[in-house]
């Protein structure tokens, strides 16, 4: 199946029951994936939106009403949510934003870059808040981040970003999809807005006008976001055993990074990977711990270097760290990231 | 002794934080009048905007979810899908439904969403410190048109009601004031009727309300009252402006 419309297939065995969009490449097939099943779905409701903004409100007044909900986008449209994704993380509301990120700034082009992670990973919009974001490698990782995704989103009540590419997107690969976790407890939807049946009147909101009020419910919002940094923070390991270098890389540049060890590797260069599955949280505690023993570290993104500043605020100055990037859309072969392995394996004397 | 006037139920009993003759307070009345009248207070469900009335969800006893500035016709169209036997409403000023949600309710209205807008035109962006809405009217003063709005430096005052009259999925469209005893009784009425369109599932209604805001205009209780119906109702007539619960019927 295709990635755009693995994620809402996911979606909707997710029990996602509101989608609402606004047309844009690389992620147009998941739009029109929520289109056509949705409406199979009973009670299911897809809007096609008049714009981002109204896209992401909608999301936000059917999460109120307790539905899980989607939208998806590629970076300009996901530059457009961002105030309103500031307020579902202020009014803990839970939602799931995909974007299937492009080259940028600007307009840019439609090709696979990794240039929102910044975006993704420092909230974007306003206000001291973070966001879970989600980064999958693979077809199959759609779909079980996908679900995933909406569990987050309920258990935490916050906004969960997953943040894939135009390649990720598009590439056709088989998939299973897991039956949807047996829900344990419950998530309490005490919160909603249903009308004041039998039940005292509720209210959502995000203006705290008395700083005292605004200061408590950051420090809440600190505590749950400590919470998610402790208990979902996920990070794959790649052949770090013998390994006396590391290759730091998350989504599609991940996937080339694989190729590019396995090549490495047949030239007896002794790397491995480290693939950031959650960016937010970072797994900040995991890279720390390898740099005990491994000291030469290679960031690559498919950007100008953003992720590299999380690698760097993690290791905090105990390992020396390189990067190879690829901006604009660019996708290089794992052959071409196997030999800047070998240059900075060599030039380093590692091996 | 018998009681023969009281506070509606589905307000709670906090006093309103509105200046002296406001009009948010005396509308915030009238639609939780009509919500016992109706028995609708356990299935409203009330969107507040960015503005003075933000704090609306402090005055009504119903459910109340907060938009951001402008985006009330989006939210409220996720909340009615999701819950369609509710009876959602959104509560906008006019900086917040004619200017930055502008695009959001004329889609939600060509949509025929089935929702109640009540706009409260006021003239003025009230939460802010009285800068020029986009209904503020040719020559009126406020601070960002300090020497009185012209239309070629500020643009003309928009009639955002009659504009969402064309479009096809709006049913029910009204423009009243909270003037005078006889126009608040309109108010009510209008505000009734809103809500009755959208639990007969018709389709999108809206109330504009030409409300006084003292404050800004710089004048008494009384004498915005009366600017009201001397000046605004020029700009902005008063009455129904589309009305089609009983069959097709033009936007006259
Ligand atoms: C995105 C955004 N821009 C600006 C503001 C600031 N702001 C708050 S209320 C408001 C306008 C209020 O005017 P109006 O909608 O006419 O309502 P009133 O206060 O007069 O009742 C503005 C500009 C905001 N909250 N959000």
């Amino acid at each position: 199946m295709r990635g755009n419309h693995v994620i809402g297939e996911a979606a909707i065995r997710a029990g996602c029951h509101f989608y609402a969009g606004y047309p844009i490449t690389p992620q147009n097939e998941l739009t029109e994936y929520m289109a056509a099943r949705l409406s199979e779905v009973k009670d299911g409701v897809f809007i096609q939106a008049e714009s981002e903004l109204a896209a992401i409100n909608m999301v936000m007044g059917a999460s109120m009403a307790g539905t899980r909900a989607m939208t998806s986008s590629s970076g300009p449209g996901i530059s457009l949510k961002q105030e309103s994704i500031s307020f579902l993380s202020a009014m803990e509301l839970p939602a799931v934003i995909v974007n299937i990120s492009r080259g940028g700034p600007g307009l840019g082009n439609i090709a696979p870059s990794q240039s929102d992670y910044f975006q993704a990973t420092r909230g974007g919009g306003h206000g001291d808040y973070r966001n879970i974001v989600l980064a999958p490698n693979s077809v199959q990782e759609l779909a079980d981040l996908t679900m995933r995704a909406f569990d987050l989103a309920d258990k935490y009540r916050t906004p969960v970003l997953i943040l894939g590419d135009g390649m990720l997107g598009q590439m056709m690969e088989p998939v299973e999809f897991l039956d949807p976790k047996k829900p344990g407890k419950p998530v309490s939807k005490e919160w909603t807005l249903t009308g004041a049946n039998g039940r005292p009147s509720r209210i959502i909101r995000s203006l705290l006008l008395d700083p005292t009020v605004e200061e408590e419910h950051n420090w809440k919002l600190v505590r749950k976001y400590e919470r998610i940094i402790h208990k979902e923070t996920l990070v794959e390991d790649f052949l770090l055993g013998d390994s006396t270098m590391a290759v730091i890389a998350f989504g599609t540049a991940a996937r080339i990074t694989k190729g590019a060890i396995l090549r490495a590797r047949e030239q007896n260069i002794k790397v491995g990977m480290i693939r950031p599955i959650t960016l937010w949280p970072f797994p900040s505690k995991a890279i720390q711990e390898i740099s005990k023993i491994i000291k030469h570290f290679l960031v690559f993104e498919l950007n100008t270097g953003q992720m590299i500043d999380d690698v760097r605020l993690s290791l905090e100055g105990r390992g020396e760290v390189h990067f190879y990037g690829r901006p604009g859309g660019i996708i290089p072969t794992p052959l071409e990231v196997s030999r800047v392995i070998a240059s900075q394996y060599y030039q380093k004397r590692l091996g | 002794m018998k009681k023969v006037f009281s506070r509606p139920k589905s307000l709670k009993n906090n006093p309103f934080h509105y200046c002296p003759g406001c009009g948010h307070s005396i509308l915030h009345r009238i639609i939780g009048e009509v919500i016992d009248e109706m028995g609708l207070q356990e299935i409203a469900i009330g969107v507040p905007p960015a503005g003075c009335a933000v704090l609306a969800y402090n005055y009504f006893d119903i459910d109340m979810g907060e938009a951001p500035h402008g985006r009330g016709a989006a939210v409220a169209t996720g909340l009615k899908r999701a819950l369609p036997n509710r009876l959602v409403f959104t509560y906008q000023g006019d900086g917040d439904i004619a200017a930055i949600g502008t695009a959001e309710t004329i889609h939600a209205a060509n949509r025929g969403e089935n929702i109640t807008a009540i706009f409260v035109n006021n003239a003025v962006y009230g939460m802010t410190g009285g800068q020029m809405a986009p209904t503020t009217l040719p020559g009126q003063k406020t601070t960002t048109s300090p020497g009185g709005r012209t239309e070629v430096a500020h643009g003309h005052p928009m009639n955002l009601s009659e504009m969402l009259a064309l479009a096809s999925g709006s049913v029910y469209i009204v423009r009243t004031a909270v003037s005078s005893t006889s126009n608040i009784l309109k108010t009510k009425k209008a505000v009734a009727k809103a809500f009755q369109v959208q639990l007969s599932g018709m389709g999108f209604s809206l109330v504009e309300v030409l409300s006084p805001c003292g404050t800004n205009w710089k004048m008494i209780p009384t004498e915005a009252c009366h600017w009201i119906e001397e000046s605004m109702v020029k700009c902005y007539p008063l009455g129904v402006i589309k009305d089609i619960t009983g069959g097709r019927k033009s936007a006259d």
